[in-house]
């Protein structure tokens, strides 16, 4: 296989043909910030909280998608980027209602610990504060919009991993919302097969357990990555 | 001409509050009006939440008393489960609730009244606060604030985190007590148990101390309302509603608090946030009652924990049966704290706090649930009805302080009326309205679920309600 010599950060480092510079950069310990690529998963690029910084111009470019080249120069951590993804996170979070103090995600949330990593303190933008349903109608979990990013992992893992896509995306821009089957409540959706994937890739509170009380609703995304070395690998690692 | 006193704001209270004072032509007082200038809504933005999220929600109604809130949400959600608790998960709630009692209770007396009681109503104002406790009597104020630090220590025992613990859920609650923490607390309780029989010592030499206050700090005859067990045995988190008249007699008992708006109204006031609850068979106003720890020890029969009711005996020895005087309050909240000790001894004694058999599963079986228990200021009560899902459709939450309304409005105005002598009114008189309401240990964040600061304001208005003169003072003094 051939392999691509870049840099990142100052540093020379090696990728095989066709890997991301996300993956290049991770294989090399340098971390970047990312919310909707979940290992395993296709990659949307939606998030852009992985923007680096490509050549001598500076173009960003979303590190998830975008594929290693010879002599590439990537910059991963710049003021712009820093300020661009703080950004981010603040426009996340005006979209929605994201009240972390009550939320059933809370200290188990990846948008929140992006925050606090990132340094969100406030929030600079006026908060939208729109008014969304929870769909609690399936016997075993519910989904609250309000606390959804709109990451299409639970788009992604139902159809690529579980393979019945019961989840999908409608409207656009600020009208999008994660939707089950043809619109219909979740507890009416004839394909979903209750597996619970969903609810353990989903970065948020958006996706929960039944019943989960405040901070009760911990994620663990291991289970996902067990899944995947099973069926790629035919190993069961547990 | 008439005058109206403002006192604005009312100082070392929880919340955000005013009161009026109206002079009559002569200048005597003709009426007195607490007003609670807060709201906050937390009745309507719950509706289209989860049932499991209430309790989490509900507590941030209050940081000093989210337990009293928890528990009063999570009682109506295992209604609405239709499931009976395990009964560790029933004695871990009431630990939470004594722990709750006894450092609200705690706050309230050494942090808040003891000012006023030790140093005196008429002492120097900017002294007349924990910190001038702190120096003028150091083994008072460090009792308390350790006897505070005590309840507060089995609720982060217990739910991980002292104010808003997530740990009470719907069905029960979300862990046990470890051994190591158990042992940890029985090792505080001696310590916490002097400091309360010390500060019921100073309380009955403060009774010689204060026969004026006493007489005249909301005495008057209300009915009293609260929880009982089996036998009329003093209950905070289980049981039935009684209430007794001013002599003591049993007005109405066993009253199933799921139905309480068969004898509750709730009536509203234009110039106050805070509803005015009474008992519907008398009507309103008539229908005035108090909760909370006077009402509490009005209406038990025992405390049933040997040392509270020694002292039990002697508080109704020195009241005279049935206690009227609100200034009693306080004496009361001693005793309280003393039983609520012993009932935390007895229930770290018990190995149910440690079992693994804590909570209980299921899902939206009635779509109705009503949850009370009681707050360290009294009776509350939640209510909820849910749709078939178990997303919340409506939301009644019915506080203590709202239920001592009428009493506190009375109480202002009696105070006024005592102590009020013609247009010149010393501070020592007005920190005596403050005192008044003080001893109702009020919770107006609480009350109407209002957002906002501490403050109380004193007006005064003339009979055409022109203002003459406004009293204020910040949350620190």
């Amino acid at each position: 296989m051939a392999v691509r010599t870049l840099t990142i950060n100052e540093k020379l480092v090696s990728a095989p043909e066709g890997a991301t510079i996300l993956q290049a950069a991770r294989e090399n310990g340098i971390d970047i910030p990312t919310l909707c690529q979940l290992d395993g998963l296709s990659t949307v690029g939606a998030c852009r909280l992985c923007l680096v910084e490509v050549g001598p111009s500076g173009r960003l470019q979303a590190a998830c998608v975008t594929q290693v080249a010879e002599e590439m120069v990537v910059r991963t951590e710049t003021p712009k980027l820093r300020e661009y993804r703080k950004m981010i996170i603040e426009l996340l979070l005006t979209e929605r209602n994201h009240v972390c103090a009550v939320c059933v995600a809370n200290h188990h949330c990846e948008l929140q610990d992006l925050a606090v990593k990132l340094g969100v303190d406030h929030v600079r933008f006026e908060y939208l504060h729109p008014h969304l349903a929870v769909d609690v109608s399936h016997e075993l979990f519910g989904i609250d919009h309000n606390r959804c990013v709109l990451c299409t992992r639970c788009v992604r893992i139902c159809d690529e991993i579980e393979g019945v896509h019961t989840w999908d995306v409608s409207g656009r821009g600020t009208n999008a919302r994660i939707i089950s089957d043809l619109n219909q409540p979740w507890g009416e959706s004839p394909t979903c097969t209750s597996c619970g994937k969903c609810v353990q890739a989903c970065p948020t509170g958006a996706i929960f357990r039944q019943g989960s009380t405040v901070a009760e609703m911990e994620k663990d995304r291991q289970r996902l990555r067990f899944l995947l070395t099973a069926r790629e690998k035919r190993e069961w690692l547990v | 001409m008439s005058r109206r006193i403002i006192i604005d704001p009312v100082t070392r209270i929880e919340g955000h509050a005013k009161i009026s004072i109206f002079l009559d032509d002569s200048g005597s007082v003709a009426d007195a009006w607490f007003h609670v200038a807060e709201y906050r809504g937390f009745e309507k933005f719950c509706e289209g939440r989860p049932l499991a999220e209430m309790a989490g929600i509900t507590a941030r109604v209050c940081g000093i008393c989210p337990v009293s809130h928890l528990l009063a949400s999570v009682k109506a959600a295992d209604r609405i489960l239709a499931v009976s608790i395990p009964p560790a998960a029933v004695k871990l709630r009431r630990l939470l609730n004594l722990a709750q009692i006894v450092q609200s209770h705690a706050l309230s007396f050494f942090h808040l009244s003891a000012p006023d009681l030790l140093l005196g109503f008429d002492s120097e104002p900017t002294k007349r606060n924990i910190f001038g406790l702190a120096s003028s009597d150091p083994e008072t104020a460090r009792g308390g604030i350790r006897l505070r630090q005590f309840g507060q220590e089995i609720i982060e025992a217990l739910g991980g985190q002292k104010i808003h613990p997530a740990w009470v859920a719907p069905g029960g609650v979300r862990g046990p007590l470890s051994a190591e923490r158990r042992t940890y607390l029985q090792g505080r309780l001696p310590e916490a148990i002097s400091t309360v029989q010390r500060a019921l010592g100073l309380m009955k030499q403060l009774l010689d101390r204060y026969p004026e206050e006493t007489q005249s700090f909301g005495n008057f005859p209300t009915l009293f309302l609260g929880l009982v067990g089996p036998e009329g045995v003093w209950e905070h988190y289980d049981g039935f509603l009684r209430i007794t008249d001013s002599t003591g007699n049993i007005v109405a008992d066993g009253l199933d608090p799921a139905r309480y708006q068969d004898f509750l109204g709730e009536a509203v006031e234009t110039w106050s946030y805070l509803k005015s609850p009474y008992y519907k068979p008398l009507g309103y106003p008539d229908g005035i009652y108090r909760v909370g720890p006077l009402a509490r020890l009005n209406i038990c029969s025992r405390l049933d924990t040997p040392l509270a009711d020694r002292e039990l005996s002697e508080y109704r020895q020195r009241v005279g049966g049935a206690a009227t005087s609100s200034f009693y309050y306080h004496y009361a909240r001693l005793i309280e704290i003393l039983t609520s000790l012993e009932r935390i001894g007895r229930l770290l004694d018990d190995p149910d706090v440690l079992s693994l058999r804590y909570r209980a599963r299921a899902g939206i079986n009635q779509l109705e649930g009503v949850g009370c228990s009681e707050a360290p200021r009294g009776t509350l009560f939640h209510h909820y009805l849910v749709n078939e899902d178990g997303l919340i459709q409506k939301v009644n939450l019915l506080i203590a302080t709202g239920q001592n309304n009428l009493a506190m409005n009375r109480t202002v105005a009696q105070i006024a009326k005592h102590w009020i002598r013609g247009p010149d009114i010393p501070e020592g008189v007005l920190n005596r309205i403050e005192a008044g309401i003080r001893a109702f240990d009020p919770c107006l964040s609480c009350s109407t679920h209002a957002l906002g600061r501490m403050p109380l304001v004193i007006e005064v208005r003339d009979s055409r309600g022109t203002l003459l003169g406004t009293r204020r003072r910040d949350a620190t003094s």
